[in-house]
């Protein structure tokens, strides 16, 4: 440790200045006070195209006495529920037919092909079909969420399960598992990080369809809706109303509460798989 | 490993001929067979359940038989088959759009993802405002693109494109940082400067990811295109569901899904070729078995 | 015989008083404390020392990667870091080969090869191919110029590697343990080539290893390092005669030499060892 008592004798070696704006949060205040700054003067000055957006200040006077309004709350509860009842059958049906198709050659064979003519379709091409389907349209919006979500979480289950190291399996059946043990011990915690993040590209995607769903069935002009359907339904009546400035309030409540949906899956991703904490 | 560069020169085995083998090999395999009775499943079930037995919501359903029958008619009942003009219209109309979407999101996607990983600075500025938009889903543009863009075409294109763009700037800013620290220094070392890096580290070096990026954008601008024909638009496939809900011709519903399904898969057939073509030196790494 | 002596007028490093300290997530880590060094013009100087002991931190000092905190480097007596200006600009006088390769996999082998004059601006494309493919036949590497990286062998990527270095006539080759990931057959096959196109180009060469064996094998000089702060501990004068080939590893001399200097590089890996286990 002489050495580092020996290192102030010498002449230090000069260190670049730093300021200020070299700290990444001053510079995300920066660019994100600039952005709505150039918005809210390119609506005051009425520009073409941004300038048609309701200003910022504008946004948040109508936004202010909804934070004590019972139906915009309720608007949030309705959306909730419908991503999170199609985002749970996703995974419920999605899960074990993905690890199926990941073990099982045969039903893979059986079941993948017919898989991969159906996903190009986009969920949102099912809204129709859905509503002649099912017998409410509670359920058919719910439908249309399961098919956003199913897809991504099946891929990744079997994407995560196939890429298993094969020196796992030849372990465990050294030390005497049974198939059973196999696919408890090491396959379930094996495809989980896939599990996880199929979850949080799958919620994305969850709130896009919801959205459009609800606008879709409700502003499409097939279904007389009345009020209080979920934050699509928001947005699409403040249009259909002219009252602008809430069609943006719908919009980011629509991001906050995807953004705080995709949050609690990451939290939920660290804490079940401790062992990719390390990195 | 050195016996490759002399098949790969002297075309002892061609392209085809591997082709032929591995066709020979499936055909040995269970799989087509397998896949056979997956296609009869799925389609049994769809026609005995919707068609003949007519059992409980299914009935209301079109049958797959309907659907053909319909789709290849010379004189469609409902107006459009692969007969009539207004059908291609509607493709045309939705691929024109998608096009559109694409190369602009490209255009703005790649260069604003590519300065987003090279320049720390220019990510700290920037990053955090694309990082506030992105969680609102690009479906609950809709109105407000109406409201900011007038008219039919430009909303439905603002959506698809916002859609893309995300995709493929994000992609290729995770193209750029994960290239490997070495390749910008080696290069450095061998006196290229700070463009030089850029144009043949930084650009080659994201491809991949850039071209993952590029195939999840052509996704996305269908998956968008649709919703936004259904909401607002004249022509296009996604408004060809809605107004076919809308007129009772249930028939054409399924016509327009299917016709969805086929246009967007071959879309990104195409965005997966053009990436091959443009990395052979990733496609003759993979064909020897993965690299390292 | 002994190459030092045909070409000793450049490439002489001088590093003197380096210190490197850098914020990690512990705190401040000293990696590097009071190293000084003298590397002779045209010598071939082993730095050895166990993994993570602060080597390749002094290896980035001198390539122009990283900065240094106190202390100064000089290349043929002209500063590249020191008091006013911390960190070096990287340049073609100095190549690093890297630990695991950077031969860039989109670029076919001759390209590679031809990458520094060009982007140097000092030859056209046609011109920096056609000495590429020369060196490239001297080194044994005719037939594949038009491979990309990745289709040929690890032992010769690795020449490819170090040939694209030599394109430059720089004044020091930097080796970052640049045989680690070959397995031992491919290693010793490597170390002859490298010795055969020392002969011909009579370059400095820096060589970072943690293996011993090689390092008194190649080196004239094998300078073992402390683990963190890295500084010499001890340097060994390899007193074989070069050209040298496979048959010196079992002389006696080389083992005498092995024997002087194994429980020294020992003790600073237990070092490592434990100072690692307290940092997992």
């Amino acid at each position: 440790m002489s050495a580092v008592a020996s290192a102030a004798v010498r002449p230090p070696v000069k260190k670049p200045g730093k300021s200020l704006f070299s700290n990444p949060l001053v510079r995300a205040v920066i660019s994100i006070a600039v952005f709505i700054g150039f918005w809210e003067i390119a609506s005051r000055l009425n520009w073409p195209w941004v300038g048609q957006a309701p200003a910022p200040t504008k946004v948040l006077d109508a936004w202010i006495p909804l934070l004590t309004d019972q139906g915009y709350w309720y608007s949030w509860y309705q959306s909730s529920r419908r991503v999170l009842s199609g985002f749970i059958a996703a995974m419920i049906i999605g899960i074990p037919i993905g690890l199926a198709m990941a073990t099982s050659r045969v039903f893979n064979d059986v079941t993948f092909p017919v898989f991969e003519i159906l996903r190009p379709v986009p969920p949102l091409a099912w809204v129709p079909a859905a509503i002649i389907f099912w017998p409410t349209q509670e359920l058919s919006i719910g439908f249309v969420i399961f098919l956003g979500a199913i897809y991504t979480i099946m891929l990744n289950v079997i994407g995560g399960a196939r890429s298993i190291d094969m020196r796992f399996f030849q372990a465990a059946r050294s030390m005497g598992s049974s198939n059973w043990d196999i696919f408890r011990r090491i396959v379930l915690p094996g495809v989980l990080p896939s599990i996880v993040v199929g979850m949080e590209v799958g919620i994305g995607i969850t709130w896009n369809v919801v959205v459009a769903a609800e606008m879709i069935s409700g502003g499409g002009g097939a279904i007389q809706s009345s009020a209080g359907g979920g934050l699509g339904f928001f947005i699409w009546n403040s249009y259909i109303g002219g009252s602008y400035p809430l069609i943006v309030v719908g919009m980011i409540s629509i991001g906050i509460a995807g953004y705080i949906s995709s949050a609690i899956i990451r939290r939920l991703g660290i804490l079940v798989t401790p062992w990719l904490r390390l990195r | 490993m050195a016996n490759t560069r002399q098949s790969s020169s002297a075309g002892e085995i061609g392209a085809w001929d591997m082709f032929m083998y591995r066709l020979s090999r499936w055909i040995k395999s269970p799989t087509p067979y397998l896949m056979l009775v997956g296609f009869a499943l799925f389609f049994g079930a769809w026609f005995l359940l919707s068609e003949v037995f007519k059992v409980w919501r299914f009935a209301s359903l079109p049958g797959p038989r309907q659907v053909l029958i319909e789709w290849f008619n010379p004189n469609p009942v409902y107006g459009m088959s692969l007969y009539t003009p207004d059908f291609y219209v509607h493709i045309w109309s939705s691929m024109r759009r998608v096009l559109y979407a694409f190369l602009i999101s490209t255009a703005l996607g790649v260069p604003f993802g590519l300065f987003l990983g090279w320049s720390r600075v220019f990510r700290e500025y920037t990053f955090p405002v694309f990082e506030m938009l992105r969680p609102i889903p690009v479906l609950a543009w809709v109105p407000l693109a109406i409201v900011m863009f007038k008219g039919d075409e430009t909303p439905v294109i603002f959506l698809t494109t916002l859609a893309s763009f995300y995709a493929t700037a994000l992609n290729t800013m995770l193209g750029v940082q994960s290239i490997d620290e070495a390749y910008p220094r080696a290069a450095a070392c061998l006196g290229a400067s700070k463009w030089q890096i850029f144009r043949h580290i930084v650009v080659p070096g994201a491809l991949p990811f850039i071209f993952t990026g590029l195939q999840i954008s052509v996704g996305v601008a269908w998956f968008s295109l649709v919703a936004a024909e259904m909401v607002s638009g004249e022509y296009g496939l996604g408004y060809l569901i809605l107004a076919s809900y809308v007129n009772v011709q249930y028939v054409v519903i399924i016509i327009g899904m299917i016709s969805v399904g086929i246009v967007g898969y071959a879309s990104s057939a195409l965005v997966r070729l053009a990436g091959d073509y443009m990395m052979q030196w990733r496609v003759r790494e993979l064909a020897l078995g993965g690299g390292r | 015989m002994n190459a030092r002596n045909q070409s000793a007028t450049k490439g002489a490093i001088r590093i003197e008083h380096v210190d490197k300290v850098y914020h990690a997530r512990e705190g401040e880590v000293q990696a590097v404390a009071d190293c000084s060094l003298d590397i002779r013009p045209g010598e071939i100087c082993m730095i050895v020392g166990p993994s993570g002991c602060g080597k390749t931190t002094l290896l980035n000092a001198i390539a122009g990667f990283h900065d240094i905190t106190g202390g100064a480097i000089y290349l043929d007596g002209e500063m590249l870091c020191g008091p006013d200006r911390p960190k070096a600009d990287p340049g073609p006088d100095r190549v690093v080969v890297f630990q695991n390769g950077a031969l860039f996999p989109w670029k076919t082998n001759l390209e590679n090869v031809a990458f520094g004059p060009v982007v140097q601006g000092k030859m056209g494309q046609k011109e920096a191919a056609e000495k590429a493919r020369g060196m490239m036949a001297d080194a044994g590497l005719a037939g594949v110029e038009h491979n990309y990286p990745g289709e040929v062998s690890s032992g010769m990527r690795r020449r490819v590697e170090i040939v694209r270095a030599l394109m430059n006539d720089p004044k020091v080759l930097l080796l970052d343990e640049p045989f680690r990931a070959l397995d031992s057959l491919t290693k010793s096959v490597m170390h002859e080539a490298l010795l055969e196109i020392y002969y011909k180009n009579k370059v400095t060469i820096f060589f970072i290893t943690h293996d011993l064996e090689e390092a008194i094998f190649l080196g004239h000089r094998v300078a073992i390092m402390t683990t963190r702060p890295c500084r010499p501990k001890k340097i060994l004068e390899v007193d074989i005669p070069h050209p040298r080939n496979y048959s010196v590893l079992t002389s006696p001399r080389f083992r005498e030499l092995m024997e002087e200097t194994v429980s020294a590089v020992h003790e600073e890996a237990v070092k490592a060892f434990e100072a690692g286990e307290k940092e997992m």
